[in-house]
């Protein structure tokens, strides 16, 4: 298996880069996509809600692989569109909607207090929602975004085909021209492992970060030794 | 400063205000009691359109408003509100949740409205937790925060829903005690409370709702010692 590793060293790497790219660009994209579309799903507009509904009918109803070729396949026979955003617009669209409701959830699962609060001093909905809901809904939002960012990432493999060699595209043609597939797949799969790991790592950092109890902390600290009360 | 005039209410099939007359003048105290269920958070939250009536009619400052065209945020200016859960914003410090409405709606300068909300910190004695998070403060704190917060935006009109219900009984006194003192100094209140104690000393009027309607309403030494209405009676040989 190190001798895999080895021979296919450059070619594993160069993939892995592309599959971080696609992973991340995805990430990036579909989380504007979720976001927008989680505003169209808690909008008193109610045509706006029905857009929202049926893109997450669409997306739920489909299989990943599915989207990615009708997208790539479709798309390119009406603009020539690179693999590379065919893949990135494919999973962001697929994960936008998965992103969406989580926004929606964590939006909605403020106290209506907080909104309340806010009106009551004369905030207008936009500045309230804007200041106050979604610091608070984002806050709320990240270990479940984390979740659905390591299966981004481990999806990302399905752009392999479209014909990319990401990290995926690239095992499926060194195991096609060594004759020792099984090896090949367990040392992909090594990389993906350690992918997800730092993906989970970062997250539970951020989490942590965003933590409210690390701001009782910090309060106790500034609080000149007053005794705290919860 | 307040009037309020056959005021209707519902919610889907349930009528909550059944048309409800009440005038406040300007620096009274009202203090708005009844059974749970009665309508008193509704009709507070009809003074501030947090609620908006179906019919009769509310005058803010000799004003009559049509919630269909008045910008509702700029009456919600003038009127405060305090909450029985404060509803402080948990992501900001103290003292940012105090300059947030300021700022932001006012436009007023950061260093401004730091500057009026230490003084309102400093009046409700919480000068020292300007830069603490709510998490860490205790309930009688965390209303005077509130308070604090709703006083930020200058309103000539405060409402308080239940402001002591939610704390420990030895957390109610302090919030009382700055809920005193602004009626002091001439703040026009409408305070629903369980406290008749503070009803008795601080009200001017005190009035009772049931049903979805103002029963009577008197100065606080006829209301408790001379009450006319049955059910007034009764409410308060239950309470007292
Ligand atoms: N948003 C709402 N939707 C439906 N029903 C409501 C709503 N708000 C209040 N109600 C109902 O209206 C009635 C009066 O409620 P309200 O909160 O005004 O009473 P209250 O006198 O403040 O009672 P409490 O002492 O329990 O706070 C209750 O039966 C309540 O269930
Ligand atoms: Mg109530």
């Amino acid at each position: 298996m190190l001798e895999i590793f080895q021979s296919n060293y450059n070619a594993l790497f160069e993939a892995l880069l592309i599959t971080i790219k696609v992973t991340i660009s995805s990430l990036l994209l579909g989380s504007i996509i979720g976001l927008v579309f989680a505003f169209f799903s808690i909008s008193h507009i109610k045509l706006l809600n029905y857009i929202a509904q049926g893109y997450l009918i669409l997306v739920r109803g489909t299989p990943m692989i599915v989207q990615i070729c009708i997208l790539y396949f479709g798309i390119s026979s009406i603009v020539t569109l690179p693999q590379f955003w065919a893949g990135v617009i494919a999973l962001a669209v697929h994960n936008g909607a998965y992103i969406s409701e989580i926004f929606r959830g964590s939006i909605q699962s403020i106290d209506k207090g907080q909104m309340e609060a806010a009106r009551s001093l004369g905030m207008n909905y936009k500045l309230a929602l804007r200041r106050i809901i979604l610091p608070q809904a984002f806050k709320r939002a990240i270990p479940a975004l984390g979740n659905q960012f390591i299966l981004l990432l481990k999806e990302s493999a399905l752009v392999a085909y479209i014909g990319m060699t990401d990290l995926w595209g690239a095992t499926m043609s060194i195991a096609g021209s060594n004759f020792r597939p099984l090896e090949t797949y367990i040392v992909t799969g090594l990389f993906y492992l350690v992918l997800v790991g730092l993906f989970t790592f970062i997250f539970s950092k951020l989490e942590k970060r965003y933590d409210p109890e690390k701001s009782v902390k910090r309060s106790i600290k500034n609080s000149k030794g007053i005794t705290v009360e919860r | 400063m307040i009037e309020l005039k056959k005021v209707v209410k519902s919610f889907g099939g349930l009528t909550v205000l059944k048309g409800v007359d009440l005038t406040v003048s300007e620096k009274e105290v009202v203090v708005l009691i009844g059974a749970s269920g009665s309508g008193k958070s509704t009709l507070l939250r009809c003074i501030n359109f947090l609620e908006i009536l179906d019919q009769g009619e509310v005058q803010i400052n000799g004003e009559q408003i049509n919630p269909a065209k008045t910008d509702l945020n700029k009456i919600r200016e003038e009127v405060g509100m305090v909450f029985q859960h404060f509803n402080l914003f948990p992501h900001n410090t103290v003292l940012e949740n105090i300059i947030e409405a300021p700022v932001y709606v006012k436009k007023m300068k950061s260093d401004e409205a730091k500057e009026y909300a230490n003084i309102l910190l400093e009046k409700v004695g919480l000068r020292d937790k300007a830069d603490n998070y709510p998490d860490s403060l205790s309930g009688g704190q965390k209303q005077r925060v509130a308070i604090a917060r709703a006083l930020a935006m200058e309103p000539k009109i405060m409402l308080f829903d239940e402001p002591t219900s939610a704390l420990d009984p030895e957390l109610v006194g302090e919030v009382l005690q700055v809920m005193k003192q602004l009626a002091n100094d001439g703040m026009t209140m409408v305070v629903v409370t369980h406290e008749m104690g503070f009803a008795r000393e601080v009200a001017d009027r005190v009035a009772f709702m049931h049903d979805g309607q103002i029963l009577e309403q008197e100065h606080p030494k006829n209301f408790f010692d001379n009450p006319q209405n049955d059910r007034t009676k009764q409410f308060l040989s239950r309470i007292l």
